[in-house]
């Protein structure tokens, strides 16, 4: 994923990684990325809790306020964002 | 977060003896148009697609096609052909949003907080061991795809 993003960044679009998984993040370093507290296979919480979707991509988003440069990385704490 | 001892030994003694590839220098686009004006979209590597697409397929050093995604599918259309089985997938198979946000992302579109859901997004099937021609030919193609779009930003789900 990082070797995608990295093609997305260098035609000038902007990336952020939802990730649930830090050992392959931190090998692949991705440009910004945005760790989750849940299980391989479920980088957007869980299914069918479109609060929780939406919470996570409006957390993902606030990296792109960064000005950088990367690699970013910054953990989604569910607690702090209900 | 899923942690090493989460994967089989397998899977474990791959993560150690695998190279990972890196882009050098990293790539990092600044800060552009505002969010509420941004074209968004998905791209995944959880290895869904349209039913009638191509199924991914489990060769050596890994599959690196990619499948496009129009907005205007229905989710619950898209089926999960990736191979590997170090990820559950029984979240993906409930709901797609896990792995492709649209519905999300639509839903945003509509109160003004992203600009507009991107026309077209990608599916990648990840477990990549031999990433050259994902590198030299589908990475950049996905990516020429999506600025042909006018797409500004893109939300990545790896599995």
């Amino acid at each position: 994923m990082g070797l995608i993003a990295g093609a997305l960044e260098e035609m000038g679009i902007r990336t952020i990684c939802l990730s649930t998984f830090e050992p392959i993040m931190t090998q692949v370093r991705p440009p910004r990325w945005l760790g989750l507290p849940y299980p391989l296979g479920f980088p957007l919480g869980r299914p069918h809790e479109p609060e929780l979707q939406t919470r996570i991509l409006r957390r993902a988003f606030r990296l792109l306020e960064e000005p950088g440069p990367g690699p970013l990385h910054q953990e989604y704490d569910p607690e702090r964002e209900e | 977060m899923a942690t090493l001892s989460d994967l089989s030994l397998k899977d474990r003694l791959w993560y150690h003896r695998y190279r990972f590839r890196r882009v050098e220098p990293l790539p990092w686009q600044p800060p552009g148009p505002t969010l509420s004006r941004a074209r968004v979209a998905a791209v995944t590597t959880a290895g869904i697609h349209l039913p009638d697409d191509p199924a991914f397929e489990k060769v050596k050093g890994g599959d690196f096609s990619y499948r496009m995604i129009s907005r205007e599918t229905p989710l619950p259309s898209l089926v999960c052909t990736h191979p590997s089985g170090a990820w559950d997938r029984s979240g993906v198979e409930a709901d797609r949003n896990l792995a492709l946000p649209l519905d999300r992302l639509r839903s945003l579109a509509e109160v003004g907080e992203i600009g507009e859901v991107a026309p077209r997004h990608a599916s990648f099937q990840g477990s990549i061991t031999a990433p050259l021609r994902l590198v030299r030919q589908t990475g950049p193609e996905v990516a020429r795809a999506m600025a042909d779009d006018g797409v500004n930003v893109v939300v990545l789900t790896p599995v």
